[in-house]
Order: C-alpha cells, then sequence, then structure tokens
C-alpha cells in the first residue's frame, strides 16, 4: 500500500487552480520532495493531505483512508510541520510538547517521556521551561519540527522546514530529517531549496503553476537534460558575453564574476577558450565543466511551462 | 471515539485557560468588574438588593462569560496556530467546544465568587438548585454565543470584540437586567429571544419577582444552548479554509 496517493487533486480558489488535476503516489519509508517556485502549490497540496483545505476535486489518501471521509484516522497516523504554523508563544517548550501530546491522544506518562526525549534531541532540554517568545526564529522552528514527531508518526509533512533558519539549525534539523527516514518514516518534503532536495530526497516531483512538471529521482531527472552540460569559465579581464557566443554554444549566462557558456559538447569548446585567450591578451583564471545539476532541471522544467 | 474526542478538547481548554485567562489582569478584572457594577448600581440608582442581585448575577456572567471567547479563533488565525491545531486528530466540534468549556470555567469561577459575597457579605440567599442548573447551562450558552460571534474568519481580534460589542450591548438592555420584564409592557416580546432574559428571570425565582416559570427558563436555556452550539460548529466549518 502506498503511504500517500494523490488521485486528480485539483484546488480551486475563485476559479483559479491553485493545484490542478495532480496524480502521485508516495511508497512508505521514501523521502520525498515537492519542489517548486512560490505559488506554485506546494503548500495547497500539503494542506489537502492534512485536511486543512477541502479539494475541489480529486482525493487525497494517507494509506487506506480518504483524508475528507476518514480524517480523523488518516490525521491520528501522520504527523505535520506546516510552513505558516508557530507554536503557542506564550506557552513552555514542554507545554507545546504536551498539548500536541494531548491532541493526538498520547497517554501522560509516554508524552512526558516523549516530550523530554524530543527536547533533548532538538538541544532545548536546557529551556524546557522557557516561554516559546524567547526563543530565537531558529530553537522556535526546531521546536515545531519536535511539534511534529510528538506522535511518533509513520508520516511526516515537512513544508519547508528550513526556512529563514540559521545554518546550526538547517543543519541540524536535515539531519534529524534523514535519521527518522532511515529510521522508517515516510517523509513528504516541500521545499524551495534546490540543493536541499537534491540532498535530500529520493524523489522529487517539481511543481510549476499547480501542476506536477517532472517527477523522477534527481539523478535521473538531471539525466533528461543533458544538454545543458556547462564550462565555467573567468578571465583575468573582464569579457563581454557575446565576445563568447561561439557557434557552438547554446547560452551564455553570468555567474558573479565567472561566465557560464551551454554546450552539448563541452570539451570542443575549451580549446576555443584557449585560442580566445592567447588572442585577444587574456589569462584564464579558472575553467570548470559541470554536469547538470537539479537547478538546471527546475529552471528548464518551469520555464518550458511557462511558456 | 467521542470520549476520547472529549479528553481531546480539555486539552483545548487548557491551553486556552493558560493562555487566555489564568493571568493577573484578566482574573482580577473579571472579579473587580461585578463590584464596580454592584456600587454603581447601588449607589446610582437607588435600586433594591433583592433587584439587584439576580441583575449583577445575570450581567456579569453573561459580560465574563462571553468576553474573551470571541477573540481566541482570530488570535489563533493571526498567531497562525490554528493551522496546528485543524490538523491535528481533533475535530472542529472538539476544538470549539474547548473553546467553550474555557470560558465556561471563567465565568463559574466569577459567579461563585458573586454567590459567595452575596451570602457571606449580604447575607441573601438566592442560590436554588434551579438556579444552579440555570448558571451552568447559561454559563454554557453565553460562551456558545461568544463562539459564534466569533465565526467570521477574521485575523483580527478587534473586528470580532466590535461585532461582540454590537450584539451583546443590546442584548443587556432586553433582557429585563434594569427593567423587570412584567414591566416592559409590549416590549417584553423582544425579550424573548435573549437567552440572557431567562437566567436573569431565573435567578429572580427565589427572591420573587420571576416572569416564567424555573422549568420554562432551564428548557429554554437548553434549547439556546444546542442552537447556538451547533450555530458555532456550521459556521466554523463553513469559514475554515478561508483563514487559511
Amino acid at each position: 500500500m502506498h503511504a500517500i496517493t494523490a488521485e486528480n487533486l485539483t484546488k480551486k480558489f475563485n476559479g483559479f487552480a491553485a493545484v490542478d488535476d495532480v496524480s502521485f503516489t508516495v511508497e512508505s519509508g521514501e523521502l520525498f520532495g515537492l519542489l517548486g517556485p512560490n505559488g506554485a502549490g506546494k503548500t495547497t497540496i500539503i494542506r489537502m493531505f492534512t485536511g486543512v483545505l477541502k479539494p475541489t476535486g480529486g482525493t487525497a489518501r494517507i494509506g487506506k483512508y480518504d483524508i475528507q471521509r476518514n480524517p480523523l484516522e488518516a490525521k491520528q497516523l501522520m504527523g505535520i510541520v506546516p510552513e505558516m504554523a508557530n507554536a503557542y508563544v506564550d506557552l513552555s517548550a514542554l507545554k507545546n510538547l504536551l498539548l500536541i501530546g494531548e491532541l493526538y491522544g498520547i497517554r501522560k506518562k509516554e508524552r512526558g517521556e516523549k516530550a523530554e526525549y524530543l527536547l533533548k534531541l532538538f538541544g532545548l532540554y536546557e529551556k524546557k521551561r522557557q516561554k516559546v517568545k524567547t526563543f530565537s526564529k531558529g530553537m522556535e522552528q526546531r521546536l515545531i519540527v519536535a511539534m511534529g514527531l510528538m506522535n511518533d508518526p509513520k508520516l511526516l509533512f515537512l513544508d519547508e522546514p528550513t526556512s529563514g533558519l540559521d545554518v546550526e539549525s538547517v543543519i541540524l534539523v536535515r539531519e534529524l530529517i534523514r535519521e527518522f527516514n532511515n529510521n522508517g518514516t515516510t517523509i513528504i518534503l516541500t521545499t524551495h531549496n534546490i540543493e536541499e532536495a537534491n540532498q535530500l530526497c529520493d524523489r522529487v516531483a517539481i511543481m510549476n503553476h499547480g501542476r506536477i512538471v517532472a517527477i523522477d529521482r534527481p539523478e535521473e531527472l538531471k539525466r533528461t537534460i543533458q544538454s545543458t552540460t556547462s564550462i565555467e569559465v573567468a578571465f583575468t579581464t573582464k569579457v563581454n558575453a557575446e565576445e563568447l557566443m561561439f557557434d557552438n554554444v547554446n547560452e551564455i549566462k553570468k555567474v558573479g564574476d565567472k561566465l557560464r557558456l551551454y554546450a552539448e559538447k563541452p570539451e570542443d569548446i575549451i580549446p576555443i577558450l584557449v585560442k580566445y585567450a592567447q588572442f585577444s591578451n587574456n589569462k584564464i583564471i579558472s575553467l570548470n565543466t559541470l554536469a547538470p545539476n537539479l537547478e538546471d532541471v527546475f529552471l528548464k522544467l518551469t520555464k518550458n511551462e511557462g511558456k | 471515539m467521542i470520549f476520547e474526542q472529549f479528553r481531546r478538547s480539555l486539552a483545548i481548554t487548557k491551553k486556552d485557560l493558560s493562555i487566555f485567562y489564568l493571568k493577573g489582569p484578566v482574573m482580577l478584572s473579571g472579579l473587580l468588574m461585578p463590584a464596580f457594577l454592584f456600587i454603581a448600581f447601588v449607589f446610582g440608582r437607588k435600586l433594591s438588593l433583592e433587584f439587584l442581585l439576580p441583575s449583577l448575577l445575570g450581567m456579569t456572567l453573561f459580560v465574563t462569560v462571553s468576553s474573551i471567547g470571541p477573540i481566541i479563533a482570530p488570535w489563533e488565525t493571526r498567531m497562525r496556530t490554528f493551522e496546528r491545531l485543524v490538523s491535528a486528530p481533533i475535530a472542529l466540534w472538539a476544538i470549539i467546544l474547548g473553546d467553550i468549556m474555557a470560558s465556561f470555567s471563567f465565568g463559574l469561577f466569577i459567579t461563585l465568587f458573586i454567590f459567595l459575597a452575596s451570602i457571606i457579605l449580604l447575607g441573601m440567599e438566592i442560590v436554588s438548585l434551579s438556579l444552579i442548573i440555570g448558571t451552568i447551562l447559561a454559563a454554557f450558552c453565553f460562551s456558545s454565543l461568544g463562539l459564534v460571534i466569533s465565526a467570521p474568519p477574521t485575523d483580527n481580534p478587534s473586528n470580532i470584540m466590535m461585532l461582540s460589542t454590537l450584539i451583546k450591548f443590546p442584548m443587556i438592555f432586553i433582557s429585563g437586567i434594569f427593567i423587570p420584564i412584567g414591566e416592559m409592557g409590549d416590549w417584553k416580546i423582544i425579550s424573548y429571544i435573549s437567552p440572557l432574559t431567562y437566567y436573569t428571570d431565573l435567578a429572580r425565582y427565589t427572591i420573587g419577582g420571576n416572569y416564567f416559570s424555573p422549568a420554562i427558563d432551564l428548557l429554554v436555556l437548553l434549547g439556546f444552548n444546542i442552537l447556538f452550539f451547533a450555530i458555532a460548529v456550521k459556521w466554523h466549518k463553513k469559514n475554515l479554509a478561508k483563514r487559511f
């Protein structure tokens, strides 16, 4: 049985389709990423799966439960870290966790132990009795992730869990995501951070304008756009991009003080670049060939979709 | 299943009490307000204690119970804590019940204070079994009304406060608090639409001066309870998606 199933899932707001006829499945134990620009429909999909929004059409199932028909049974199976949600700032970290424990029907002794365990795991134990209003953004977000884990969920929805966090908290949250996934928790991660999806996810669905434009393993997605292999070059003296628009170069982009040349056969470009440097009395500082990354896939797919 | 949902709604009640009610200023104003009202009425209008005490009791219960309940939903929407509650395995009716129970508990505590003060300080015995049942029903009823008022999907508590005042203020004037129902003439029909009328009337029963029989007061209060709770659940459900 699939961990989650979306069948022709659609959500319209005043006629505008925020999610448009989306279908996919996620297997148990998978770490699945929903990747897309702001407004692509990622959070709307999560909100339909978590029972916050009612789909305009189609179904969202958690295991065997349709979230609309059996909301309580479905919700009992999952943990949620909503993008826009906060902890109760007037309660302590411990009380926030205990409240979630009560809402999931966890017994008193067990929820106390679980709360203490999570506070230690997320580095908040020393401040467990402090009100959340005294926490930094990173500490509060760690608490919000911990709240999503109170019920030992088999399925965890993480909606932009590292958005706006300091580096230390990002590393901690990512490590814990990997650890929980290794222990068998199915994780649905939405992010607009391509590198995060690349590092963490078994499979990624790229979304744009409410639709899934590609869905596959990150490496497979990269293979689909081999034409975007590129060379990154930097010269001692600044060079105009147009001067490097050789016959077999498809596109040039400026990346900081470097120029990125896209070509199907980058090995043919290297000798031309060396000759160009000699004839123009310039010197090459650095030269790298780059395989296509997920960002290239993302840009290519979302750009095509937009046309 | 329903029992489990009741237990979870108690978690909402505890959370509400802890965040909104068990605060020094809230408790203090809850206790001081009836004292000030009492003093104002005694010296301002030269009313008899027999008439005054049931009025005070009705007004205090009504105002305290429906004071904070309406702002919880918009406050939670603004603070972005509501989505967490809605995505937890707790039914919307249980969330609403939890919010109602918090206002209900607060109102009962303040009313208990008035009961004790009226007996110990004023030597009046207004407490009867029907009044105790009526107080419980009325506290739940006014609290449910607060949740009906909080149904519009705004994240601005002041909008709901304004709506709350618009509804509550006229209710105080049409409910036989300042003028007994029997003296309202043809206007008394208006008083029938207010649940506060029946609670104030019930409070007058042991002292005398009641208009309806206690059984009617209790039955009508029960009816308002069911009506307000059902409307609160229905309207909150209808407006839920608009909160996000």
